[in-house]
């Protein structure tokens, strides 16, 4: 089947089986390899995009149910060069290991951030639970996300001053 | 927090790490993002059953699917002398099934098509047809002479793999006559698995034309697989290109060779062309391997005073179908001879008989150095048994045990020479940040008003860094580990070892290691590992091995290019070599402060400006083969609160004081031992791999196999102690096991510190709420 779909902002199509998982149109069409695969029962996140706004689970979407729609991947948070204040938390804080968990943790937290931009540590424990990580113990990923949450109201602080 | 990495004298800094960023943007190269022109898929057929004949193989609906190109069963392989492989521990496993299949989800066929789907399509075509035979689940059962012989390729008609035994065991008979108090206990430690969030694969590439193979692997040991494939696959070694690229995580997973391998290498060799399999998670938890599942019997003597003065211990190891131990070869049970801890044990016998049962093969060590987990457990929860029979506080307990600083370098009765440790000031170091006697006097209160509150403590000393070639190898290759350092013209370097790093930050502590001795910063060196073609030859990253190791070779090849390096400065400088100093950072002319030279000008003359009659270039290689092993250790202390209701444990705090002796970078080893912890107390608290009686593996996939989410994941405080190991190059002694070795011990002791007024003294882990809630009914207090 053809697939239409804006991924980072860019229009991109492919011509797939009907079976074919949104991780596997990302990862094997559009070479966007940032996005894992780490289990074969939506239990693991490190297949988490964002789908019109919405974090979910690439493995378990098909490819067909996002034609028309707009996906955010890992590969979109750099802008400009610039990395997006999540990654450099996760980069300042140790709150990556072997790193195969971090893009679903990114964008998970990228979700939680719009939704709730100061989360308190139990939100960000709840809002991270179906992204596992066997590496970090998690801890210095709340710290990441709680200095991102810093950066990016102090950012917003700015841009609100400047206009 | 992290400092900037153009920071000088980089050893002991925090410092961010370097590979990084990649990861953060998503631009990791794992296995499965490779992909290559003309590549096809594999996919395995598995059994069914734990225990049955195979009557019959019909694969010509999988070969008639469109797309398919090749179908592999076990008899194909036997034509090639194949269908059998040899495991790491000297034993042999099926590659895909002949005969018989002797666990659940054992390889039966694989399938090689186009596409990763069509693949799947073509397995679930191949028709088996099996004859189930009666399953041996139970190890004590497979012991005994009415248990079916599992293994009908062995010539020994037993199920018993290996018996091994150390220590004195009339001695340690006689002492436990002698004892005034003698505690015995039954340890399990039931089977979990490494689990690592990136599961196992491989891409076989071969090319015909130049008899040649590349092989990508999720490989924490790339040169011991290259010469373990030239052996059996008959390749010439140099024409085999091993590349092992980022890996999602190992914790000893990705030590072996698996069945999926040698057939996606089988495959590619007779097709000519690249096959890739990667297993799913639930292949992953089935087949690719297991750890612990060792079943212990403790007796531990004590004299009037609490004195420790005998230990004996006896095992039962299930290692499954096929002994597929990643152990080094003298070593059936790994190091499980660390039995005797922390404490200054007299005599002690340890004995360990390995059993084969229908499930899948093993076993691995999972985050720990072969079998050290278990040995600490056993110990630890047996240090406590011993102080609730001698109602005396078992931090007390422990203080009057331990080997004393002076005693070191120690000899345990076991064999082993302990380097250094200073136990009991690490114990202190934890009894304060927790503040001990405030949390005991919050315990009696709470005990008075009936709640149920535990303290835990584990002080256990580990052994890691395998280690010295006299006594180990791997299929006799010596255990060394190496390192090559070469500094480019311009005083840039590039440094290859041969360990291979899954989330250790090697990338970013080995360059520490190299630009302190080189006097450069860490940007200013590129770390490689991973490609046998470039790399010098080790051994690889598992039990802890490669800050004593690698870290030892990085150290001491550093050291033979600064030696070059002082005779070029002499010339630069214009002096007598003897009169030339290293100040840490530049070559100094001694008397004259003023005049020096830093590494880039004399790297920069290597290559320009080189004394008469010098070789050019700077460069050096180290094989480092280490006069002892190291042996780090901690102080870790966990308080829980038990809900009456449900029986469910909650961890309020945990505080882990390690000795890892000299530190390269605080930032990582936290992160290793937050790690650790959380690995430590999955298996206390949720992670076992059970069967059921037919041999049905129960536990197949995350749902049933529980890894911690961030929200029951305890908030971890750490702390330290420096020992330096005073045979190591730096003094470190390597850090990422401890937490996993040491903390299970403590969670435990923590929940029967909590139920021991009930009189408990044992639960098996894992405490699931519904074990502990069974225990509270039994004794009338469950709510
Ligand atoms: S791959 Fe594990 S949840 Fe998607
Ligand atoms: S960093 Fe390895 S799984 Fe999270």
């Amino acid at each position: 089947m053809h697939i239409e779909v804006t991924v980072n902002g860019r229009l991109r199509s492919a011509d797939v089986e009907a079976r074919t998982l949104l991780a596997y149109l990302l990862r094997d069409e559009f070479n966007l390899t940032g996005t894992h695969v780490g289990c074969d029962t939506t239990s693991c996140g490190a297949c988490t995009v964002i789908w019109d706004g919405l974090p979910v689970k690439s493995c378990t979407v098909l490819a067909g149910q996002v034609d028309g729609g707009a996906i955010t991947t890992v590969e979109g948070l750099e802008q400009d060069a610039q990395l997006h204040p999540l990654q450099q938390g996760f980069w300042d804080n140790h709150g990556l290991q072997c790193g195969f968990c971090t893009p679903g943790m990114l964008m998970t937290t990228y979700a939680l951030l719009q939704r709730r931009p100061h989360p308190t540590e139990t939100e960000i424990r709840q809002a991270i639970s179906g992204n596992l990580c066997r590496c970090t113990g998690y801890q210095n990923i709340v710290a990441a996300v709680q200095q991102a949450a810093a950066r990016l109201s102090a950012q917003d602080a700015m841009e609100e001053v400047q206009a | 927090m992290a400092l900037e990495i153009t920071e000088s004298r980089p050893l002991g800094k925090p410092i961010k790490r370097k590979e990084d960023a990649r990861f953060v943007r998503g631009q990791g190269r794992y296995l499965d993002d490779i992909k290559l022109p003309d590549m096809l898929y594999l996919a395995l057929v598995r059994s069914p059953y734990a225990h049955a004949r195979i009557t019959r193989i019909d694969t010509s609906r999988a070969q008639a699917l469109p797309g398919v190109r090749l179908v592999l069963t076990g008899e194909d392989l036997a034509k090639m002398n194949l269908a059998w492989m040899p495991t790491l521990a000297g034993d042999q496993q099926m590659v895909l099934a002949t005969g018989k299949v002797l666990f659940q989800y054992q390889e039966v066929a694989a399938v090689v098509a186009d596409s990763r789907a069509l693949a799947e399509d073509g397995a679930q075509l191949v028709e088996v047809e099996y004859d189930p035979l009666p399953a041996v689940v139970d190890p004590f059962w497979a012991l005994s002479p009415q248990a079916p012989v599992l293994r009908e390729d062995r010539e020994e008609a037993s199920n018993r793999i290996f018996h091994w035994e150390v220590g004195d065991l009339d001695g340690t008979e006689r002492a436990l006559r002698d004892a005034a108090t003698v505690v015995t206990e039954r340890i399990r430690m039931p089977r979990v698995h490494p689990a690592p969030l990136e599961p196992c694969g491989c891409i076989a590439d071969y090319n015909a034309a130049r008899g040649h193979l590349t092989w990508y692997v999720t490989s924490q040991a790339p040169h011991a697989h290259r010469t373990v494939l030239a052996m059996v696959a008959g390749l010439p070694e140099h024409k085999i290109h091993v590349i092992s690229p980022d890996i999602g995580g190992g914790f000893g997973n990705k030590v072996p060779v698996f069945p999926g391998y040698v057939a996606a290498i089988v495959a590619s060799i007779s097709l000519n062309r690249p096959v890739k399999w990667i297993e799913a998670r639930t292949e992953n938890l089935t087949s690719t391997n297991f750890a612990r599942d060792y079943h212990m019997e403790v007796a531990l003597g004590a004299d009037r005073d609490g004195r420790v003065t005998a230990l004996r211990v006896s095992t039962v190891a299930d290692h499954g179908a096929f002994d597929a131990a990643a152990d080094p070869t003298k070593f059936p049970a790994g190091l499980f001879s660390i039995v005797t801890g922390s404490y200054d044990f007299p005599v002690a016998y340890a004995a360990v008989d390995g059993v084969y049962t229908n499930k899948a093969p093993g076993g691995v060590a999972y985050r720990c150095s072969f079998r050290v987990t278990e040995a600490s457990f056993l110990i630890e929860r047996a240090m406590n048994t011993l102080a609730l029979r001698l109602n005396m506080d078992p931090a007390e307990l422990r203080q009057r045990n331990f080997i004393a600083p002076e005693r070191f370098p120690y000899q345990s009765p076991l064999g082993w020479t302990y380097d250094s440790g200073h136990y009991a000031a690490t114990l202190q170091k934890a009894l304060d940040i927790v503040d001990y006697p405030a949390l005991r006097r919050e315990q009696a209160e709470r005990r008075a008003r009936g709640e149920l509150m535990g303290i835990g403590l584990s002080t256990f000393t580990e052994i890691v860094g395998a280690g010295p070639s006299s006594t180990f190898d791997i299929l006799g290759i010596k255990m060394f580990d190496s390192c090559e350092i070469r500094v480019h013209p311009t005083g840039k370097v590039i440094a290859r070892l041969g360990t291979r790093h899954q989330g250790q930050g090697h990338e970013t502590t080995f360059a520490q290691v190299i630009a302190e001795e080189l006097g450069l910063t860490t940007d200013d060196v590129l770390i490689e590992e991973g490609d046998t073609d470039t790399a010098p030859y080790g051994l690889g990253t598992y039990a802890s091995r490669s800050t004593p190791l690698a870290g030892g070779a990085a150290a001491l090849a550093a050291r033979r290019v600064r030696d070059k390096a002082k005779k070029i400065a002499a010339h630069l400088l214009e002096v007598d070599e003897a009169e030339v100093e290293w100040d840490g950072q530049n070559f100094v002319a001694m008397g004259a402060p003023d005049r020096s030279v830093t590494m880039p000008a004399v790297a920069l003359a290597a290559y320009t400006n080189l004394p008469h009659g010098m070789e050019p270039g700077l460069e050096a290689t180290y094989y480092y083969d280490p006069p002892n092993l190291t042996f780090p250790n901690g102080a870790y202390v966990a308080v829980v609160d038990i809900d009456k209701g449900t029986g469910a444990v909650t961890v309020r705090r945990f505080v882990a004081v390690d000795d890892c002796g000299t530190v390269i970078n605080p930032m990582v080893v936290d992160g290793q031992i937050h790690g650790g912890l959380t690995e430590g107390f999955a298996i206390a608290f949720m992670q076992e791999i059970p069967f059921d009686e037919d041999g049905n593996c129960l536990a197949p996939n995350f749902m049933d196999y529980l890894v911690p989410t961030a929200v029951e994941t305890p908030h971890w405080e750490t702390g330290r102690t420096v020992t330096p190991s005073p045979h190591h190059p730096i003094g470190a002694k390597g850090v990422g096991e401890s937490p996993n070795v040491g903390s299970p011990a403590a969670f435990a002791n923590a929940v029967i510190d909590a139920l021991s007024p009930l009189g408990v003294t044992n639960i098996d882990i894992p405490l699931f709420p519904w074990k502990v809630w069974e225990v509270l009914r039994e004794h009338g207090v469950a709510e």
